[in-house]
């Protein structure tokens, strides 16, 4: 039997879904991203009011004193969706896991000297508790925003900051011989240690906020902001003698997901920023009330770290903050 | 084998359940300077008592390199499945082109559905205060995000190809029939953390979870549909996760305190029945809808609902649970469901986004074999009369709408099983109206929480009532039509019958049956 192939009969009727097109325009096929992540949010007609906010709908614009003409404007410029993340960061684990087994295999770890072992347990495996405050305030963001395009963006920002937690916590098992202890150790300085508790009082702070987008700039711009220069960054470059550099191996995934991430923060801010001037005022006074208090809550810290030039670091962190502000269009001050 | 560390504790091997505890339970704490019940303020909503969320039972160990790793490879694989299907024009291979409905119904009615549990997972990541919990949440929430995307993905080729597919987020806002879907899953996401779960994770991801999934993928396979076909295989290892996160949650809420096991076995009666009328959209697909049949709607609900769903709530009633009320009556009408299901969308199908066509004798003969005590007697002789009316050109179209029941928002089509030409209808009074259900079971759920459902958006009366007007444009003043392009549905091209439609036309035309005698083509 001969087949005949008719490839000039079967033109398709259309290029992409209305949605899409309403968005993008109706002539040209859309991309994977553009189809799997504008515009899917319920907008009309909801049926009940949610028992845990009953003053709103479901999905409200409310819930932010941020105003948007359109909240599907916050387009990543990673465009990510779900495939093109997993794959992203499954590369990341790839190279991660090369490292933590190579420095486990060599014990390594046992070549840092004994202050590079106090850096890690009084200055890092603390910050696995912060990193799980930051999976729940961009939980809370994916949960209560507007818009498909920002709850996609959060949703990975959460389930990152687990994983950045897990690492944390590895690195932890690897000094400690897998007892736990440091992890511990590291809880209880959360918890107790005099240092530690302005910033654990301004992350339970930032628990309680109810403006997601509010709690996207205080956690993703304003702690991230200081918190990575401050005390990741030591680490990537090395800190000490000669096994600094396996610890730079080990924090490799928290600093490129950190460059990775802000791309995505940035791109929000500046959108959000760009739409109206009662925006940038709204920005602005967050700006001023988030900064001074992560400053002061991180101040103790920066001492601690003092002999990894913690105050300098951080005072050079607060002017990065505020040049990189200015370049997303609202006042630092 | 560890040498070399001298000066600490030997590494000792970890099993993978300590490692996902050392690297994951400890995390959380209880905070001190804002109090632990303003951090998580919704777990006081509905009275359920949990004294101690360390004894929640991580049901996957799973840390996120793991599952980077694991999704990145599914990921790989679907997507090459996807590009394979789009550039071999994978939508020509498929039985018949009425195929195509089932995948409109999915797409409108059910994708819009995983976009509420995706947001509905992530409410939960956030609210429950144990790491365990949320963690699992969490992962649902993103799973749930791949399943829109990875549907949105997969219809997309079928979507530049045949109509009904173009709008499906406007539509399941909008359209009459989709208000059934998205009243339940909206009535789940305005609960509080706890009902939410239960409905979710337990009633539908757990007990009837296979009523939905089985059918499409089954009917996929039968009807030679690889794009859905791969991307329910690969979604299955996540359903698999999803489901036990479902039982671990209803045995953790149970074990924590005696007095929830009252709460929960009203949500399950409660969800049960939702979910149920949600599932006649389902019946009438498996019976009606696929060319080539799968299993009738009577055989799954004995299956996965009579049998699985029977041992199950055996294996709670430790707990002090007992099948969801009302189960016997799902039961009996298992025989007319799918039939008085189908009848109306044939009634109605100038509202519809998707094309109806009458059985063929063929069709017929496989009811009559499904269902011998219902189909010859009651529905054979009406599909008969159809098919003379429109043999005679009177094709029968119901000009009236539908009276809703208040809860399900299913058109009042439904018979009392014991008299099969009355129309079950129950009705409620409060605060001075009168409510109308389908059912009692619909009824006691109003009754349950009246204030919740009177606020209920029903599209028939909001139609009547002139609310049904696109935005912006001018309202023609006939509400059929006005409500037609509320919906988005494209009158003539993607309602009505199958027979005639611009999908059959295309469909004959790619097949090379447009030029073969009519006789040879059917
Ligand atoms: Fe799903
Ligand atoms: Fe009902």
């Amino acid at each position: 039997m001969s087949v005949e192939i008719r490839v000039a009969s079967i033109d398709p009727i259309r290029q992409t879904f209305a949605r899409t097109a309403r968005r993008f325009g109706a002539d040209k096929p859309a991309s994977r991203y553009q189809e799997a992540s504008f515009d899917l949010q319920p907008r009309d007609n909801f049926h009940y009011r949610p028992v845990w906010d009953p003053q709103r709908d479901i999905y409200d614009r409310r819930r932010t004193a941020i105003e948007m003409r359109d909240w599907d404007d916050f387009r990543d410029p990673r465009q990510y969706y779900y495939a093109t993340y997993v794959l992203n960061r499954a590369r990341m684990q790839e190279a991660a896991e090369k490292n933590f087994e190579f420095v486990d295999r060599h014990g390594l770890m046992a070549t840092l000297n004994a202050g590079q072992v106090q850096d890690i347990e009084t200055l890092l495996l603390p910050l696995r508790h912060l990193e799980w405050a930051a999976n729940l305030n961009n939980c809370f963001i994916s949960a209560y925003c507007f818009g498909s395009p920002m709850a996609q963006g959060a949703i990975y920002t959460t389930t990152d900051r687990l994983g950045i937690a897990q690492y944390l916590s590895r690195i932890g098992l690897l000094i400690d011989g897998n007892s736990g202890q440091s992890l511990a150790d590291a809880k209880a300085r959360w918890l107790d240690d005099p240092a530690w508790q302005p910033l654990r009082r301004l992350t339970e702070r930032s628990l309680v906020q109810k403006d997601w987008f509010e709690i996207f700039f205080a956690q993703n711009l304003v702690l991230d902001g200081l918190i990575h220069p401050l005390l990741y960054a030591p680490f990537h470059s090395g800190v000490g003698d000669a096994g600094g550099a396996y610890l730079a191996m080990l924090t490799e995934f928290i600093k490129d997901w950190s460059a990775d991430n802000q791309k995505w923060v940035d791109a929000c801010l500046k959108i959000a920023a760009a739409e109206s001037p009662v925006n940038r005022a709204r920005l602005s006074a967050w700006t001023t009330a988030w900064k001074a208090q992560a400053l002061d809550a991180l101040a103790p810290l920066a001492q601690r770290a003092a002999h990894l030039d913690g105050p300098e670091r951080l005072a050079a962190a607060s002017r990065a903050l505020d040049q990189r502000i200015a370049k997303l269009g609202f006042d630092a001050a | 084998m560890n040498t070399q560390d001298t000066r600490r504790p030997s590494g000792k091997k970890l099993s993978l359940k300590e490692k996902y505890a050392q690297m994951t339970r400890g995390l959380g704490w209880d905070t001190t300077y804002e109090p632990m019940d303003k951090v998580f303020d919704q777990l006081g909503l509905e009275g359920i008592k949990i004294h101690d969320w360390d004894k929640w039972e991580d049901p996957f160990r799973l840390t996120m390199d793991a599952y980077w790793k694991y999704q990145a490879e599914k990921e790989r694989k679907l997507y090459a499945v996807l590009d394979a299907f789009q550039q071999n024009n994978g939508h020509l291979n498929i039985s018949d082109a009425r195929y195509v409905n089932t995948l409109k119904l999915f797409f409108t009615g059910i994708t819009p559905a995983e976009y509420n549990a995706h947001r509905l997972f992530s409410m939960l990541g956030r609210q429950f205060p144990g790491p365990g919990a949320a963690i699992a949440c969490q992962m649902q929430a993103v799973d749930e995000l791949r399943h829109v995307q990875t549907q949105i993905h997969c219809i997309s080729q079928y979507n530049k190809y045949f109509n009904g597919l173009h709008d499906h987020t406007v539509m399941n806002d909008r359209l009459w029939y989709l208000s059934v879907p998205k009243s339940f899953f909206e009535d789940a996401i305005s609960s509080g953390p706890f009902e939410q779960i239960i409905a979710i994770s337990f009633a539908l991801e757990y007990l009837l979870t296979n009523l939905v999934f089985m059918p499409f993928m089954s009917g996929a396979a039968y009807n030679g549909d690889m794009a859905t076909v791969t991307f329910g295989f690969s979604s299955q290892s996540d359903e698999a996760r999803h489901m036990t996160l479902g039982l671990e949650c209803i045995k953790f809420v149970l074990e924590q305190d005696p007095g929830n096991a009252a709460i929960i076995q009203r949500y399950l009666d409660k969800w049960f029945w939702r979910g149920y009328k949600v599932l006649g959209l389902v019946s009438m697909m498996l019976d009606y809808m696929l060319p080539k049949k799968v299993m009738s709607w009577k055989e799954a609900w004995d299956i996965y609902f009579v049998q699985n769903g029977g041992s199950l709530f055996n294996d709670l009633s430790r707990y002090g649970l007992r099948m969801p009320k009302y189960w016997e009556q799902s039961v009996a009408e298992a025989e007319h469901l799918s039939h008085q299901t189908w009848n109306a969308f044939y009634n109605f199908s100038g509202a519809a986004a998707f094309h109806v066509w009458l059985p063929s004798d063929e069709d017929m003969a496989w009811l009559a074999e499904k269902y011998p005590n219902t189909f010859d007697q009651h529905y054979r002789p009406r599909i008969e009369h159809y098919r003379k009316l429109q043999a005679e050109g009177k094709r029968y179209y119901n000009p009236s709408l539908p009276m809703l029941c208040q809860t399900c928002q299913t058109p009042l089509i439904f018979t009392e099983m014991d008299d099969p030409t009355r129309t079950s209808h129950r009705q409620l009074e409060h605060d001075g109206d009168t409510y109308h259900f389908c059912s009692d079971g619909c009824r006691d759920i109003f009754a349950g929480q009246p204030d919740k459902y009177v606020s209920a958006w029903l599209p028939a009366h909001q139609i009547l009532q002139g609310n049904c007007v696109e935005p912006g444009a001018e309202a023609a003043g006939d509400p059929g039509a006005d409500a037609l392009r509320y919906f988005h549905v494209v009158a003539g091209q993607d309602n009505l019958d199958y027979e005639g439609s611009p999908d059959e036309a295309n469909w004959l035309r790619w097949k090379g049956l447009d030029k073969m005698p009519p006789a040879a083509a059917a």
